[in-house]
């Protein structure tokens, strides 16, 4: 290759199209009707900057095998009304080929109140299951052997109770919680700046993150203890650059927790994982992922010294990006979320949920989550997508977009350690304040025609409401009440309360692992108000200001 | 002449996403009017003494959790409990059609929901506001 003959061509290229009256929204610095040659490569390093997959800095993958050894898990996100509903379900879904399960709570449950708290009526079994005992989490896993199957658990604030659920109902299958897998969610500083489900303040929310952590690393060691998340971030409105920015800096602030703590970080870097968004950009967001593992590599090499190659890996689950999808011909979303999904696995993300047609209305139902799961399936077992590990390493264009988001998520994630880390940068509202500007233009875009939403605003009909939509009634609120009340007459109050001082007291000693008192308090069939509140009487309130 | 618009822009609830109430506020700012957002887990009697305090002639309220059969409505009883009966009460979020008809028997003027642009919302307050 002749390089300067090359950059003339490209040169000249780069003027006649320039002409090109198609605009495209977003990207500043990388214009569409660009062309990308060898030029754009120029610098790079394979062994340094790719390496194999497998190996160190991992942009390649985290496994050298990636799905020609074993297919990403399929984990379909769900649960709505109660246990037994919910467990009707997750039972579905493991027949219909789901390899995974993925729990989704109501909020009540994911801000610590029980169904019969004044603030939970009308939002019991909404969004996701009902949990306010040990009894209902053993409805929920009632046929399901927690010694084969994975779970992962979309559960923040109070993460250390529903995972001493978890374990207490494994225990009770016969399966001790060395062999349990899984992840609980537990990331808290994003709830703070995107997702909204918090509920003590920054502080003691680190100590109980950093106190499962250490839980963990001594008797549930095939755990993932927590799933950084950019998901929401993304959803909240970010940019792709932001929404791994965002997330990395959280973990460099989880990392210094921890090692504050007096955690090695080799001891709970390796169960360390992630959340990542896969969004309409189906190029991007591969970049997006190869960016990401490379600079999590590093940080985790570089800058806080770990040594094990398993601490260095960012392991991820990705979730098809649901803002994407439209109540308008809502089959289009079908679309949308198996170009999603190819997205997904081209970036080489470890598990899958996929998005159903009815996103945008209501909770999936059987009908609609059978069609995305099989999304999964037909990617997987059809399209060859997951025959060649990091099949567009080696493109100009994919290489050149993972060093620019690289560039740009470095940028933001300076800028945060120069603000004194995330937990500063978001009691600071800069986070905050950086999506809600991308959320803005996003809008700005598609309201001024410069970004086009099939069926929104352009090919729009009219149209009857989608019918068979999944709906959660007042009923279960009910249910869930008396089913409190009789829990309460029946249980022994006294081993219960005894356990809840046990909680006080380790909660107000800083250097106490409160979840041996959690799994204690949580067998006495204590409920999830009833822990939450002693903790809340300990810890406090997070107080939020709303920064528009 | 143009009105003086207040707006009180409220997430009634335990639902925590905020994207779509925090561009509708500001885009309304944007058009002229004065907007007060009250952030996340907002009770109905918070709102409604928020509306009172505010002197609200507008109360917007964003709910995607699936409530909004419960709050909305109470929300609604709250206000005109407080005197306010001329104030204009408008929805969004995740709120299936069949739901607002009910939602409007209640007092809720309108209900906007996904794929609605901030421009419809502007001109839907221009032309209703008292």
């Amino acid at each position: 290759m002749n390089k300067e003959s090359l950059k003339l061509k490209v040169t000249e290229y780069t003027a006649k199209v320039a002409k090109s009256s198609v605009k495209f929204p977003e990207r500043t610095n990388l214009y569409y009707n660009r062309l990308y040659t060898p030029l754009d490569l120029e610098g790079m390093d394979y062994e340094k900057d790719l390496g194999l997959p497998g190996t160190y800095p991992f942009t390649r993958g985290v496994q050298p095998t990636m799905y020609r050894g074993r297919l990403w898990t399929m984990r379909m996100y769900a649960g709505f009304s109660t246990a037994e509903e919910s467990n009707k379900r997750y039972r579905y879904l493991l027949s219909s080929g789901g390899t995974g399960l993925s729990c989704a709570f109501d909020l009540p449950t994911q801000i610590g109140y029980d169904s019969d708290d004044v603030i939970s009526e009308g939002e019991v079994g909404k969004v996701g299951v009902a949990i306010d005992s040990l009894a209902d989490m053993e409805i929920l896993f009632d046929q399901i052997d927690l010694g084969k199957v994975s779970t992962s658990m979309t559960i923040n604030a109070p993460a250390s109770v529903l995972l001493a659920m978890y374990i207490a109902v494994a225990e009770k299958q016969g399966v001790g919680p060395e062999k349990l897998k899984g992840t609980i969610q537990n990331d808290i500083l994003k709830e703070y700046a995107a997702r909204g489900t918090y509920i003590f303040p920054p502080k003691p929310s680190m100590r109980l993150i950093t106190n499962i952590f250490e839980y963990c690393a001594k008797n549930v060691p095939n755990w993932n203890t927590i799933s950084i998340s950019g998901y929401h971030i993304r959803e909240a409105g970010s940019t792709a650059a932001q929404e791994i920015a965002f997330t990395i800096a959280d973990g460099i602030a989880y990392c210094e927790a921890a090692i504050k703590a007096g955690l090695d970080v080799d001891d709970f870097a390796g169960r360390l994982s992630f959340f990542w968004n896969a969004h309409n950009n189906v190029l991007e967001e591969v970049a997006k992922f190869r960016a990401s593992r490379r600079m999590w590599a590093r940080i985790m090499k570089e800058r806080f010294g770990a040594k094990n190659p398993k601490s260095w890996m960012l392991r991820v689950h990705t979730q098809t990006a649901g803002s994407t999808l439209t109540a308008q011909q809502p089959e289009n979303n079908i679309v949308r979320v198996a170009l999603q999904t190819a997205a997904a696995v081209m970036g080489g993300t470890q598990s899958l949920h996929t998005n159903s047609k009815d996103e945008a209305m209501a909770l999936p139902s059987e009908a609609s989550v059978r069609v995305a799961l099989r999304t999964q399936q037909i990617v997987a077992y059809e399209s060859g997508l997951a025959d060649v590990v990091d099949p567009l390493a080696g493109s100009y264009y994919v290489e050149a977009m993972t060093n620019e988001i690289e560039a740009e998520a470095l940028k933001y994630i300076q800028k945060i350690d120069d603000l004194g880390g995330a937990v500063a940068a978001i009691e600071e509202g800069y986070i905050q304040r950086e999506i809600q500007d991308s959320a803005y233009k996003w809008q700005k875009d598609i309201e001024s025609n410069e970004r086009v939403i099939v069926g929104i605003n352009k090919f729009q009909i009219e149209e009857k409401p989608l019918e068979g939509l999944l709906r959660v009634d007042a009923s279960v609120g009910e249910l869930q009440k008396k089913k409190l009340a009789k829990l309460r007459a029946e249980r022994d109050n006294v081993t219960v309360n005894a356990a809840l001082a046990k909680l006080e007291a380790a909660c107000s000693d800083e250097n106490v692992n409160v979840m041996p008192m959690i799994m204690e308090a949580v067998k006495t069939y204590a409920t999830l108000g009833e822990i939450c509140n002693v903790m809340r009487k300990v810890f406090g309130e997070y107080q939020a200001h709303a920064t528009l | 002449m143009e009105k003086h618009v207040r707006v009180l822009v409220a997430k009634p609830g335990l639902d925590g996403h905020d994207r779509g109430a925090k561009v509708v506020a500001r885009a309304l700012r944007d058009a002229g009017f004065e907007v007060i957002y009250t952030g996340l887990r907002q009770t109905p009697e918070q709102i409604a003494e928020a509306a009172l305090q505010e002197d609200v002639n507008v109360i917007a309220l964003s709910l995607l959790s699936g409530a909004h059969n419960h709050l909305f409505p109470r929300i609604v009883e709250l206000v005109h409990d407080k005197g306010m009966t001329d104030v204009l009460m408008i929805g969004g979020g995740v709120i299936p059609a069949s739901d607002i008809p009910a939602l409007k028997a209640a007092g809720i003027a309108e209900v906007f929901t996904p794929g609605t642009s901030t421009t419809s919302i502007i001109d839907y307050i221009n032309a209703h506001v008292q």
